[in-house]
């Protein structure tokens, strides 16, 4: 009977650009940045890095080049293996995954996560026209709605406020105090992309870009990079006194019944809701509400992180409204959601985010999150989504001491 | 007997009065030409979407795998070579052992079209065929033509059992008479001096072709009902009536200041209103215009009256929303090249995949489970049902016919579209099935979660770079 990964994966060293439009770097650039913060945080050699996964790139393949070869090559990587792995937004949490399951089955003992995306090449803002890139298949382009990531999240929006009677404008008041507590937090960030504060009165009148989604409900486009070192635990002390224990990694995928079958309430994410479940478990966790310390979730929009709260068991259904209100997941509440300012601030460098996610976690455990530290947090939980609420693939990590 | 089985129309939703079209043009031209407003496709139709509008209305309650073939008559389709017909065959639905055809270049190719197939059916070479018309002329800004043309399409079904309304006879007049034409490459009409057209062509050409109809059959213009006059000048029509001795009750009510001039289905949409109030034992006759000149007549039967049920022009004509803008008019038949931004460009299509899934794509045909019995879209070889999943035990399963309700919906700007916002939704089906499509001809306030929609035959993108027109079906709110 299979015991799950708790407790057999360390990380010994992480690596994170600043993220924004960032005009002036190239892909290369990226990687080599994230790259030389992470062995330096790890105090290793490049030649000690046995295997590598590049997460993504997910919509900019023309600019960062396909395969595994632009991590090998910008790298120089000494002919070691280096896969690819790409699972839409969810790309970086995927790389983290085949970094660990190498480490922790033992064949090799040391291996990087890195991903990269840089967004700022496609022209336009908004991820690209889909039917550029096929990213959902081509048939799909052709019959399905003519789409992007804010509407198909809107949709979310819509059948939530119906369900649970809220009225559209308290509705988007409950959606934009998400996004002011992020901005709060992105603003003592040098790292994000946005770091100002902006207020309910701000979020709530600004431009629909799907209704009933405004600008201040969406996260950015932008570039960066993130990485991570992994070791098998016993060896984590060799490297250093506050490695960080990886307690889960959860993936589920859609089996196509939220998009093509009637039962779907168009209210939750099914796929959050069954890796939380089943990374709870691998874990060790009874009570997410009360045990898990803080969490980075998908915040790609405003109504994602909202469900994803009642996904993750924070928050009964349908009742995530109250915790909002409360202030539960501010920086100073009882649960600390989005600690570094969540996509919201840092914007989607889609191979990237994954992994910036696990990067706050892993600062925030070794004391390290400078003005945004947390007191004594015990475990942190990262919520990476790819696609769409209905046909989606979510992972769930939980990394603690 | 060889006749009509059944009859559709359709006209596009948007209007647009004349008196926009004047304000806009007047400036340069003092054309005016015709009062009252003409209807103008989307931009998301062509002539082959309204064919197939006409067409679905028209087989009501008609089994589909029991049609013989499809005739399309117009003046503009899609490509010059990839028969439009075919296209329309296959989003009907139908059986591929049909024939299928497409009639060309001239507006009187409507009625030639039908005199084709009744003649297919009485040679016993089908038992039935679809008829359908339709066109999408264009007139330069400022024209006579801008003014006059309309869009829209009508439908009949000829057949040898049950007919509503049997053809009795015809006679047809074939004149090389270049009033209007449009040479290879040309994206504008182009026409002659109107007097000329009015003193050559119409009030020549149309009583000629009635006269001789009468003569051949030695028939009496008061034994008609109901006569279909296509002459598009009002002043000429009416003079062509006098002429006839028609009286008022006999004449078909013309449709050029409520839809305009549409060409191949010109003749053919009034000949569909013309039996929509029709009874037992009328007679009508049927001319039509263009490069000469037909006349039709026909006998309506007892079994008229199960065939009340069509939205036909009637319920069209009613079904209607002003479009008050005239540079939007514009840019629906890219006459204006709008600014699409980069996010309007298409990507490749992969043709290879349109075939293999044409009837996934075209014809809205999901899977029904054998086992469980649930509904899904697209086709697909493994059950959805989370309680089944069996693989390879499913039916085709037709969508475009079922009525679905909205589940969750939204209203984007930030996707592109051709007149923003782009509207979509999660579209649940009676009996079973779900999708998201795109909304058209509706507006954005009136998005409700649980309304009603049906579906619709769309063109969803034109790849000018490859030449491909992508089509796709979308939900709107029912017309009529």
């Amino acid at each position: 009977m299979a015991a799950g990964i708790r407790d057999k994966v360390a990380i010994i060293g992480m690596g994170c650009t600043r993220f924004g439009e960032l005009w002036d770097k190239s892909p290369e650039d990226l990687i080599v940045d994230a790259f030389k913060e992470a062995i330096e945080d790890a105090k290793i050699e490049k030649k000690d890095i046995q295997a590598a996964w590049q997460g993504g790139p997910e919509f900019t393949p023309n600019s960062v080049g396909d395969s595994a070869l632009p991590l090998a090559q910008t790298l120089k990587l000494q002919f070691i293996p280096v896969t690819k792995v790409e699972n839409m937004c969810a790309s970086g949490s995927e790389a983290f995954r085949g970094a660990c399951y190498a480490v922790a089955s033992g064949a090799c003992d040391i291996a990087m996560a890195l991903g990269v995306e840089k967004l700022k090449d496609i022209g336009y803002g908004g991820l690209p026209e889909f039917s550029h890139y096929a990213t959902i298949g081509t048939k799909h382009r052709i019959i399905a709605a003519n789409q992007t990531a804010p509407g198909m999240f809107a949709m979310l929006a819509t059948r939530y406020f119906n369900r649970y009677g809220l009225k559209p404008e308290e509705g988007k008041r409950m959606l934009a105090a998400v996004s002011a507590k992020s901005h709060h937090n992105g603003a003592l960030n040098p790292k994000a992309h946005l770091r100002r504060e902006v207020t309910i009165e701000q979020i709530v009148n600004s431009p629909i870009v799907a209704w009933p989604l405004g600008l201040f409900d969406c996260c950015g486009v932008s570039d960066g990079s993130a990485a991570a070192i992994v070791c098998r635990a016993d060896m984590a002390k060799q490297f250093r006194s506050d490695p960080i224990y990886v307690k889960s990694l959860q993936i589920a995928a859609t089996s196509g019944e939220e998009e093509m079958f009637t039962d779907f309430d168009y209210t939750h994410v099914e796929t959050t809701t069954r890796a939380a479940i089943r990374a709870y478990s691998e874990a060790g966790i009874k009570n997410p509400r009360d045990e898990i310390s803080m969490a980075e979730v998908h915040d790609c929009f405003s109504i994602t992180e909202a469900v994803t709260m009642e996904d993750l068991q924070f928050s009964a259904r349908g009742k995530v409204k109250d915790d909002i209100f409360s202030g539960r997941f501010n920086l100073d509440g009882a649960q600390p959601v989005q600690p570094d300012g969540g996509l919201k601030c840092f914007g989607h460098p889609i191979g990237a985010s994954g992994i910036r996610m696990i990067y706050e976690m892993y600062k925030q455990l070794q004391g390290k999150a400078d003005k945004r530290q947390l007191k004594n947090p015990k475990y942190g939980l990262t919520h990476n989504l790819g696609g769409i609420p209905y046909r989606s693939v979510a992972s769930i990590i939980i990394v603690g001491h | 007997m060889v006749g009509i089985i059944s009859y559709g129309a359709y006209i596009p939703l948007q209007r647009i009065n004349r008196k926009i079209i004047s304000n806009a043009t007047g400036w340069s031209t003092s054309a005016t030409s015709l009062p009252g407003e003409k209807a103008v496709a989307n931009y998301d139709e062509d002539s082959v979407t309204m064919a197939v509008a006409a067409s679905i209305d028209c087989l009501t309650g008609i089994d589909r795998n029991k049609v013989g073939g499809v005739y399309f008559a117009t003046t503009t389709p899609p490509y010059r070579e990839r028969q439009s017909a075919g296209i329309i065959a296959t989003v009907l639905d139908l059986r591929p052992d049909i024939r299928a055809a497409d009639f060309a270049d001239s507006v009187k190719t409507g009625t030639l079209a039908l005199l084709a197939a009744c003649d297919a059916v009485k040679a016993g070479s089908e038992k039935n065929i679809v008829v359908c018309a339709s066109d999408c002329r264009l007139g330069r800004p400022g024209s006579a033509q801008e003014v006059i043309f309309g869009e829209a399409s009508a439908a009949l079904i000829v057949g040898d059992t049950d007919v509503i309304a049997t053809l009795e006879g015809s006679y047809t007049l074939t004149y090389d008479f270049m009033d209007q034409w449009r040479a290879d490459g040309d994206k504008f009409n182009r026409m002659w001096e109107d007097r000329w057209i009015r003193d050559e062509g119409y009030t020549k050409f149309i009583p000629q072709a009635i006269t001789g109809l009468l003569k051949k059959y030695n028939l009496n213009i008061k034994d008609f009902a109901k006569v279909v006059i296509p002459c598009i000048y009002l002043r000429e029509h009416q003079g062509i009536t006098k002429a006839l001795q028609l009286e008022d009750k006999q004449v078909q009510k013309e449709m050029l200041t409520t839809v305009g001039d549409t060409g191949s289905a010109h003749s053919l949409m009034m000949l569909v209103a013309a039996l929509e109030d029709a009874k037992p034992g009328d007679k009508i006759l049927v001319a039509s215009y263009g490069n000469g000149a037909d006349a039709l007549f026909f006998q309506v039967t007892e079994h008229i009256e199960k065939v009340r049920d069509r939205k036909g022009i009637k319920k069209h004509l009613n079904s209607k929303k002003e479009l008050a803008n005239y540079e939007r008019y514009l840019s629906f038949r890219d006459i204006i090249p709008m600014e699409m931004g980069l996010r309007g460009e298409v990507g490749p299509t992969r043709v290879s995949m349109t075939w293999r899934d044409r009837k996934t794509i075209l014809a809205l045909c999901g899977a029904r489970c054998k086992r469980c019995g649930t509904p899904q879209y697209p086709y697909q070889r493994v059950c959805v049902n989370p309680k089944c999943g069996t693989i390879d035990e499913m039916e085709y399963y037709r969508l475009s016919d079922k009525k679905g309700r909205v589940f969750s919906y939204t209203s984007d700007s930030l996707a592109f579209s051709a007149s923003p916002p782009e509207m979509y939704g999660v579209v649940d089906f009676e009996g079973g099935g779900r999708f998201a499509f795109n909304f058209t001809d509706c507006e954005p306030e009136s998005l409700k979660v649980d309304m009603h929609v049906e579906m619709t035959f769309r063109r969803k993108y034109f790849d000018s770079v490859r030449g491909i027109h992508g089509y796709c079906w979308k939900a709107m709110p029912p017309r009529a």
